[in-house]
């Protein structure tokens, strides 16, 4: 990436430090995210991934460092998160709808309400959203009604109808039926395809390095590994990381000569 | 039509009588119940602070209300109260006083129930989303609590009109009281009217609480996730 260092910064984490009591899960972070960027963030559970995003995103007070959006400081305590946070599209794991409002109403309500933006126009949005993503005919649906790969499309047009700067993803293929996890990987292929600046936490790692600009491998509450994804899936250059990989790979038992009458 | 015991209804002024008693009891009820809910939403909004006092003393009165049988607190408010502490108010007020005591605890406990159900995640992705605290709770929170609600309360409403039938025993003339009054005044001249008698009890309860039940799970079955 050559005009990286021209890039516009859009989200910039300095030293971050979050505890649960005396429990410290993430120790000293630094991230910054550029326009235009994704990273991936993988690690194995428990290692603080989703405490990262929701620190990101205010939901969780921070015990030191800073995070910056546009250089505007994130905090969940402050008057103006809830304008910050319409610039960041948080999309969880449990495809959190609204379960007692339409599709149209779920992806319609914040923009309303929030951005107090042009009904007439928010529909047309979300309708060509909806059509992108293949489901222009639910939007009178209500969440009950879809499949879990169908509700996780439906939030991830919800989060990008307020128009975020960034998009931030947490394992929101986790919980999905395997037949349906392609569905929704591919609607953020297309996002990233189109310039989106995302981060993105996953256990997919085909998927991580398809879409990443650049892989953070977290362990331990600190970023243990921060490569190209080509470098760091091929050539890991921590222990660490070798030995997460492997947990992907399956090592052969038998051999396809030996059970002949199987 | 004799042998059924219904003929007395139409003797003289007694199926009067019988709409008579029958609105006391729609009458009581619609009192304790109003009370209830007012007392009930204050009461559920109490049961969900983390403060430990406030958690044990709600439980203890739920527990109460529920292990009393509801005929016990009335006799202890009528008889007991006015005897112990000198007070003097009719068998209508006292029932009242029973029937909200018990409707603010189960209501109570339907509210905390309800507010207690809506996921964490539900406040979250409405946070995510850009929505203040008190949007979160007007377009979010309150109509999800409500929706669960509302079913379960008509429920109530319904289990309470029918309990009011106990308070004939302290003296109150409601349906049941103008029914057995009905029933001794004729035997006489006419021995089947317990039959007839009830039995058009039996329907009064039924008119007044079915379409209440049917709404109750119409809306259980629209609202159910
Ligand atoms: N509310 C909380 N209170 C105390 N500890 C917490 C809380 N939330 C998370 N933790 C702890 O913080 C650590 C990081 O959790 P986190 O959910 O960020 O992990 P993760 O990397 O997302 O894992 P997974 O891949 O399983 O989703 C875990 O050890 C977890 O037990
Ligand atoms: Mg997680």
């Amino acid at each position: 990436m050559a005009g990286q260092l021209l890039k516009e910064t859009l989200l910039k984490i300095d030293h971050l430090r979050k505890a649960y009591g005396d429990t410290v899960v993430l120790k000293d972070i630094s991230l910054t995210v550029h326009k235009g960027e994704v990273i991936v963030v993988i690690g194995p559970s428990g290692c603080g991934k989703s405490t990262l995003l929701r620190c990101i995103n205010g939901l969780e007070p921070i015990q030191g460092g800073s995070i910056t959006l546009q250089d505007k400081p994130i905090d969940g305590q402050s008057k103006d998160i809830a304008q910050i946070r319409q610039k960041l599209g948080m999309v969880f794991q449990n495809y959190e709808l609204f379960p007692h409002k339409t599709v149209l109403q779920n992806i319609m309500l914040a923009p309303l309400k929030v951005q107090k933006r042009d009904k007439e126009e928010v529909r047309q949005m979300a309708e060509q959203w909806l059509e992108r993503v293949g489901l222009l005919d639910k939007k009178d649906s209500y969440p009950r009604q879809l499949s879990g790969g169908q509700k996780q499309r439906v939030a991830i047009v919800r989060a990008l109808c307020m128009e975020p700067e960034i998009m931030l993803f947490d394992e929101v293929t986790a919980a999905l039926d395997p037949e349906m996890v392609r569905e929704v990987l591919d609607v953020i292929l297309a996002l990233a395809k189109a310039g989106r600046t995302m981060v993105i936490v996953t256990h997919e790692m085909s998927f991580a390095r398809a879409v990443a600009d650049r892989v953070l491998f977290l362990d331990g509450g600190e970023i243990v590994e921060e490569a190209l994804p080509e470098v760091f899936f091929d050539h890991p250059s921590t222990d660490r990381a070798k030995k997460f990989l492997s947990t992907f790979t399956y090592d052969a038992v038998r051999h396809h000569d030996v059970p002949q009458n199987y | 039509m004799e042998a059924l015991g219904i003929d007395v209804l139409f003797k003289g002024s007694n199926f009067m009588r019988l709409l008579g008693g029958l609105w006391v009891t729609v009458e009581l009820s619609l009192i304790s119940v109003a009370i209830s809910m007012v007392l009930g939403v204050l009461f559920g909004i109490i049961m969900t602070s983390k403060n430990k006092a406030v958690k044990i003393i709600s439980r203890i009165y739920l527990e109460v209300v529920r292990i009393m049988p509801q005929m016990v607190l009335l006799f202890i408010v009528f008889f007991g109260a006015t005897r112990a502490f000198d007070l003097n108010f009719s068998a209508e007020t006292a029932c009242v006083i029973v029937f909200a005591f018990w409707g603010t605890a189960e209501m109570g406990d339907l509210v905390r129930g309800a507010v207690t159900a809506i996921p964490k995640h539900q406040y979250e992705s409405s946070y995510a989303l850009g929505l203040t605290k008190s949007q979160t709770y007007y377009y979010i929170v309150i109509p999800q609590t409500l929706r669960r609600l509302i079913p379960l309360s008509i429920n109530l409403v319904t289990r309470m009109m029918k309990t009011t039938s106990l308070i004939m025993m302290i003296g109150v003339v409601e349906v049941m009281k103008v029914g057995q009054q009905i029933i001794e005044a004729n035997r006489m001249t006419s021995p089947n009217a317990a039959f007839g008698v009830y039995a058009t009890i039996f329907l009064f309860y039924f008119i007044a609480c079915w379409p209440i039940s049917l709404l109750a799970s119409k809306l259980e079955k629209k609202w159910s996730d």
